[in-house]
């Protein structure tokens, strides 16, 4: 058995050497260079495009404008399509547009032949706007006054839902309850993969080819048809090694205006780089969420009546759009149940670039929100946090009515303890009391909700092809992308089990390829191991029923009373050698008589989407004068079922926690008051974590199995990102008894509020 | 100013001329002349080290080298590490070993810092070893795993651990 081993990872090696080829890897240098042009004002309408200049730079070989495009609308969210056309994915995007709704809107592209050609021409291009106003606050954005993005959408709203139970105007009639009524508020933050999106595009045999750096090839190549307004069947997405999406490359960006200029220059090969720049503004960002929470409790610490109200800031355009901003609202009943809850939300259009999907979907900013009130209704109580958790927190055996998932265990309280022990919560919580002088350390900590995939959202289902070899080793092949997060080894683990190989004997095919790849609609929603896992093993299981069928042919044994074990064909009833999976394959691909080639392919069907649970603690310093915060040690505890590769799980943990960090402490874009721009659009200025800025980053498991699970493994991609922000921010609650309601939690922000409250 | 220039230089051992457009960078050749595609562009403009290549010993982020500075120097890049027989390098097997490698894109960059690190013989505090390699940024990793394969390499080079 190799599932729960920390073996190494099957891409490794290539990494270490640099042989790894990603997609700029391995475009052919004869590839004409694109770039786009992007709008220079938030919002308004291009009147016209002067090329005349760019035109005559040397190595230009084409310029296509907005008035230049097909009219196809087209959708950019990596879900699944969705045959119900009120389900779809709202169609809003052009190749390149007339009507620009944020600043660094695409208006018009160049093809030439070099780099330095291409930027030229982009500079010589004259672009005359009429210039509308313009809404950045989402809140502002909903008013009758405020500038319309999208014709269709009245007040910006994209969409707004709600949900209830119980009866909360009646509830909140109960004498004695005490109302905790708060505003908490998360920035506008972008993934920062290393490596920025690229694409490349040429045509062969009448098809399209687009070779792209993406989580979700399939998605892609759905997409490049809609835009273009060809059949899928034509379009060939190809996705190599990627250098990190974390959501961003959840999205399809540039490949069909990539596609597209590849057919305007009789399908040359033409290579769309987008820089750090274009990545910042012109791709996704995680949305910007503003939530209401009222609380009404008991002294005691009861909650009789929550009411959460949140407004999701989707950008100029609709891409992954409300999903987002609903899941964050479906926590908040389920987390801490209460018998009289309303919750709506509001996902608004502003002039903002962009929001799509993140590490950690609409549940980093609902967390922050939700696990912040949670100690200042424990504080104001005179409850410590964990109590106030105690008495609230979802239960054993909680069932959710809308997705059926079933809390199965004590997750929460088990995660808990582990942090505790290992951060020395109790008795840190007795020495930070009572605190003077500037500097002051605080504990903290916060909670998550997630849960693995998208069922009931949509129907999550995967597809596994594996191919036996003459050596008796197998290739597999999945539509679930490696992104950097380990899936291949995992996939790898969990296809040697279900086959009864040892890991050298699987090859995993890493590389995606529309025309090839089984179908399966990506990495995202921390489904891989999840979903992958159940097709693998239904795969394996077949792939391993069709070599013992030929071995029962070629043995006279009956095929029920042999199995499998680490390559060996053997009896069951005593272990013994019938023949090696090696021998039996040469046999089936060379016979004389009976030839075969053993494969199996399956797809498999989930209506499950497993909660997963866990929690951060966070032990900070606050230097009040500086007004900085320095975390001292932190923590994250996660039950993501059964360990698939404890080594790697836990650096998908140190990966989230890191993000979490920059959320709480760092990072945001900045935009221009004045004119919609994005002022911080590279890595200087925009800070995410460096290795100065963590301690030891501590990451820990409880391993209760997932019974919905083929291998008892349930999400752990997203997951480590959620409880950061909050458990920081907690913690400096506890250290200056200073409630900070927005992040990230900058000395400009600590300085305002450490004043607000005489601190200064 | 012509705009090609013939670079003599040394890359990973081997003396090697080329005409180079004068514009390039150290990045553009490397990658597209010798096709060094462990050189990383995650910026272009010096933020990341995604590019970082080792110049006479030290590291440099080649993206903002020009390509003709080269001339004369002796350049290594993380093809150059693992030896003729396929053999790897210490640092390498340890970022194997200690999971230190996710999606792998800023792996070749910090690898060479480590080697520049390891090879000035020196020890050096875990804080120190945070400020050396700060100069890269990861997404994947929270540079926990990086630090502890570059912290056991340079324990085991210095007769610390076995």
């Amino acid at each position: 058995m190799v599932v729960g081993k920390s073996v190494k990872r099957v891409d490794a090696f290539d990494k270490v050497t640099g042989r790894t080829k990603y997609t700029d890897d391995l475009c052919d240098r004869s590839a004409y260079v694109a770039k786009v042009l992007h709008s220079t004002i938030a919002h308004g309408k291009v009147l016209s495009v002067d090329t005349t200049e760019a035109e005559k730079i040397d190595g230009v070989i084409k310029i296509v404008t907005c008035f230049d495009v097909p009219k196809n609308y087209f959708p950019t969210a990596g879900h699944p399509w969705s045959t119900d056309e009120s389900h779809q994915d709202v169609a809003d995007r052009l190749l390149l547009t007339d009507i620009v709704r944020f600043y660094g809107d695409d208006v018009a592209a160049v093809i030439a032949e070099n780099e330095v050609a291409a930027a030229q021409a982009i500079k010589a291009i004259k672009v005359e706007y009429e210039e509308y106003p313009f809404v950045l606050d989402v809140q502002e954005a909903m008013s009758d006054s405020a500038p319309l993005l999208h014709e269709r959408f009245p007040n910006n709203i994209l969409a707004h839902t709600s949900q209830s139970v119980g009866n909360y105007e009646e509830a909140i009639k109960e004498e004695g309850l005490i109302k905790f009524d708060n505003w908490y508020d998360t920035p506008t933050v972008q993934h920062c993969h290393i490596e920025n999106h690229i694409c490349y595009a040429s045509e062969e045999n009448g098809r399209i080819t687009v070779v792209t750096s993406t989580q979700i090839p399939h998605i892609v190549r759905r997409v490049v048809g809609q835009a273009l307004g060809v059949d899928w069947g034509k379009i060939r997405v190809i996705k190599p090694y990627i250098g990190g999406g974390f959501g961003n490359k959840q999205d399809v960006l540039y490949e069909p205006l990539c596609a597209y200029l590849s057919t305007v220059v009789g399908g040359r090969l033409v290579k769309l780089d987008s820089s750090r720049e274009e990545t910042f503004v012109c791709q996704r960002v995680r949305h910007a969420i503003r939530s209401h929470i009222i609380t009404y409790a008991r002294p005691d610490g009861t909650f009789v009546a929550r009411k959460l109200e949140t407004f999701s800031n989707q950008g100029a355009y609709a891409s992954h759009g409300h999903s987002v901003g609903a899941k964050g609202m479906g926590c908040f009943k389920q987390l801490y149940p209460c018998e009289n809850v309303e919750a709506e939300c509001y996902t608004v259009f502003t002039n903002r670039p962009v929001a799509g999907a993140m590490r950690g979907y609409g549940i980093p900013q609902a967390m922050f929100a939700v696990e912040s009130q949670i100690d200042d209704i424990a504080k104001a109580l005179g409850m410590t946090p964990l109590e106030i958790r105690e008495k609230n927190l979802m239960p054993v055996g909680y069932t959710d009515d809308f997705s059926k998932n079933v809390n199965y265990f004590d997750s929460f309280n088990q995660c808990i303890e582990k942090g505790k022990k290992y951060i020395d919560y109790d008795r840190k919580l007795k020495e930070y009391k009572n605190q003077s002088g500037d500097i002051r350390k605080g504990i903290g900590m916060a909670v998550f909700w997630y849960n693995t995939a998208v069922w009931p959202i949509s129907l999550e289902s995967s597809s596994s092809r594996m191919v036996l070899n003459q050596d008796g080793s197998i290739q597999i092949q999945l539509g679930e992308t490696e992104i950097g997060q380990g899936a291949d080894t995992a996939f790898a683990q969990m296809a040697a089990d279900a086959v009864g190989l040892t890991l050298d004997k699987v090859n995993v095919v890493s590389c995606q390829d529309t025309d090839i790849t089984p179908f399966g609609t990506g990495a995202y929603a921390s489904r891989q191991t999840y979903v992958g896992g159940l097709t693998i093993k239904q795969t394996g299981e077949l792939l391993k029923q069709r070599i013992l069928d030929y071995a029962q042919k070629l043995s006279g044994v009956s095929c029920e009373e042999l199995d499998i074990v680490d390559n060996i064909i053997i009896k069951k009833a005593d272990n013994s050698t019938v023949m090696t999976v090696a021998d039996l394959a040469v046999t089936a691909l060379y016979s004389l008589e009976d030839s075969r080639h053993i494969t199996a392919e399956t797809t498999f069907q989930i209506k499950s989407n497993a909660y997963s649970f866990g929690c951060c603690f966070a032990d900070v310093e606050v230097d009040i004068r500086a007004c900085k915060v320095k975390i001292l040690d932190i923590i994250n505890v996660h039950d993501c079922g059964t360990l698939i590769n404890p080594a790697l799980a836990e650096a998908q943990v140190h990966g989230g926690m890191s993000m979490g960090i920059g959320y709480a402490l760092s990072e945001q874009e900045i935009f221009d008051a004045k004119t919609g721009r994005t002022l911080n659009n590279n890595l200087l200025d925009y800070k995410l974590s460096t290795f100065m800025d963590h301690p030891h980053l501590e990451a820990q498991f409880v391993e209760n199995a997932e019974p919905t699970s083929a291998f008892g493994t349930k999400a752990l991609g997203e997951p480590p990102t959620c409880p950061v922000a909050p458990a920081i921010r907690n913690a400096v609650l506890n250290a200056t008894g200073v409630a900070i309601n927005r992040i990230p939690m900058t000395p400009h922000v600590l300085f305002e509020e450490f004043k607000n409250h005489g601190l200064l | 100013m012509a705009q090609y220039k013939l670079v003599k230089c040394t890359i990973n051992g081997k003396e090697v001329e080329k005409m180079v457009d004068v514009r390039a960078s150290l990045t553009d050749m490397l990658r597209n002349d010798y096709r060094l595609t462990s050189v990383k562009k995650g910026c272009e403009v010096g933020e990341c080290g995604a590019c970082n290549v080792l110049i006479d010993g030290e590291c440099f982020n080649s993206c903002i080298y020009l390509a003709v500075w080269a001339e004369g120097k002796n350049i290594r890049t993380l093809e150059g590490l693992m030896s003729p027989d396929g053999e790897l390098s210490d640092i390498q097997q340890a970022f194997i070993d200690e999971a230190a490698v996710q999606c792998g894109f800023c792996t070749p960059g910090v690898i060479m810092s480590a080697v520049e690190i390891l090879e000035s013989g020196r020890d050096y505090t875990d804080d120190e070893l945070r400020k050396l390699l700060s100069g890269h940024l990861c997404r994947c990793t929270g540079y926990e795993n990086i630090l502890r394969a570059v912290r056991k390499t340079l324990d085991k080079r210095l007769g610390k651990i076995q």
